[in-house]
């Protein structure tokens, strides 16, 4: 039965369709493993091989993996909410409501978006601790640490534009201290919150501002930086395995 | 100097991998032979699958803690009623916390500003990428310079009442100081781990403790007009 699975697999993989699409062909040499990642828009940002010593869980405790796993559920689940939301005054909340009480699941895919919102702010943050720790920002990643801590603001912003969006007294008065402080920047600040809100105080505007943002600029943004960030681990030499091995291997 | 085991003779397959070379090293005439290539693995299979597994294991745990916590929602927002306390998100209530104690350009713009420069500038001084332990070297003129502006600092937080930042400053320090006072010689264990941490070390594990603490303290610790509260009693 297994074989069979096998051989189908195999006459799909080596059909004249599928080879126009995927380019790389069957077959379970390395270098058709290698081709699988080259020849792929997404995957060639990685490197077809990796350091052992940087596979395992202890160089990187998967984190950087984690976080961008938080990130696919956030789109995806942030693209089913998208269905049910109006960035406006009163309907965001009623959205809300009905989140709770009409929609199916409703509940759960808010729940899930909010909680996975908050593991993405506490997995970037360890991630970049864990990068610090082992030194791996040494050179030649500097850029890429660089374009880690831009992407930390990012996440940020993200997170704290999302928070407006209920609507609820909760996302009101977070976001009011917020737009406070931006108004304590010396010479600008209050041309910066009036940009910010869209106006002198966190309304309609607003909302609709937090929104795009939310859902358009920032998302976009991240995503560019992340295909950077990730096609610069390659360019790089890899995933930092710290100092060369120097003991031979033990035969 | 030289070791018998500084030499490695490999066996291999793979001719890609492992051009056949055969190398006659004696042992007085040699230069030390390093290995550097290392065991590679294939990305796919093998690193796509763990990522996959571990992002799978966590997708797992986010839906059951969405199964069982419901998401905060409260009222319909109402500028009339301000709740008390009005607070940020948790990740902001650290910076929430130094706005009780600083005025908002200090708390709001000067300090996260200089966090962000500070976290960007990393690795681009030498003395970071160098790593050398901080007291490995001119051990009693780097002790009076960090005396000096842990006591300055000190003061300027106390001055401020930023006790909440000052305990952690002043346990960090005190791990400096043990380390400085330990000999990289004979020291064991722990303390050795310690004595061989470079500045950057110390200064983002200083600003990892104040961030930890004074989330936490913003988070669990604050009730109405930003006095304390216990989280239990809340």
């Amino acid at each position: 039965m297994a074989n069979t699975l096998d051989q189908l697999v195999e006459q799909v993989r080596e059909n004249r369709i599928w080879r126009s699409i995927f380019r790389s062909g069957t077959g379970a040499s390395n270098l058709h493993r290698a081709l699988f990642v080259q020849q792929n828009v997404f995957l060639h940002l990685f490197s077809v091989k990796a350091r052992k010593r940087t596979v395992g869980f202890s160089a990187t405790w998967y984190l950087g993996a984690l976080t961008f796993g938080t990130f696919l559920i956030l789109v995806i689940t942030g693209i089913l909410l998208m269905l049910y939301y109006h960035p406006s005054v009163p309907q965001a909340y009623a959205d809300m409501k009905d989140l709770q009480f009409v929609v199916s699941s409703g509940v759960f895919l808010r729940n899930l978006h909010r909680w996975s919102a908050h593991a993405m702010v506490f997995l970037v943050f360890a991630h970049m601790f864990k990068v610090f720790y082992r030194g791996a920002y040494r050179p030649p990643r500097e850029f890429n640490w660089v374009i880690g801590v831009v992407l930390l603001l990012v996440t940020l912003l993200l997170s704290y534009t999302g928070y407006l969006l209920p609507w609820d007294q909760l996302a009101y008065w977070a976001v009011t201290v917020g737009s406070n402080i931006a108004s304590a920047v010396p010479v600008m600040g209050s041309k910066i919150r009036f940009l910010m809100l869209g106006g002198t105080a966190v309304n309609a505007n607003a909302l609709l501002r937090f929104y795009v943002l939310h859902c358009v600029i920032l998302p976009f943004t991240a995503t560019l930086l992340v295909a950077i960030h990730f096609w610069r681990i390659r360019k790089d030499g890899g995933i930092y395995a710290g100092e060369p091995a120097t003991k031979g291997k033990s035969e | 100097m030289s070791d018998p085991k500084d030499f490695v003779a490999v066996l291999d397959s793979d001719a890609r991998r492992t051009p056949r070379r055969i190398a006659f090293i004696t042992k007085r005439t040699s230069p030390q032979v390093r290995v550097k290539d290392e065991d590679r693995v294939m990305t796919y299979p093998e690193v796509f699958f763990r990522a996959a597994v571990a992002i799978e294991v966590l997708a797992i745990a986010l839906v059951v803690i969405s199964l069982r916590w419901n998401a905060p929602l409260e009222e319909l927002a109402n500028p009339m009623h301000t709740p008390n306390p009005a607070k940020a998100p948790w990740y902001f209530l650290g910076l929430q916390e130094l706005l009780h104690y600083f005025p908002p350009v200090v708390a709001g713009v000067l300090i996260p500003g200089l966090v962000v420069m500070a976290l960007i500038i990393i690795p681009y001084f030498n003395i970071n990428v160098e790593a050398e332990g901080l007291w490995l070297r001119n051990r009693s003129r780097r002790l009076r310079i960090f005396g000096l502006v842990v006591v300055v600092f000190c003061i300027f937080l106390a001055v401020f009442d930023v006790w909440v930042a000052l305990a952690p400053t002043i346990i960090v320090a005190a791990f400096m100081l043990l380390a400085a006072r330990t000999d990289p010689q004979t020291a064991q264990g722990f303390q050795q781990w310690l004595v061989r941490k470079p500045l950057s070390f110390w200064i983002m594990t200083w600003f990892l403790v104040e961030l930890f603490v004074l989330t936490a303290i913003g988070t669990f610790f604050r009730g109405p007009g930003w006095s304390w509260v216990l989280p239990w009693r809340a």
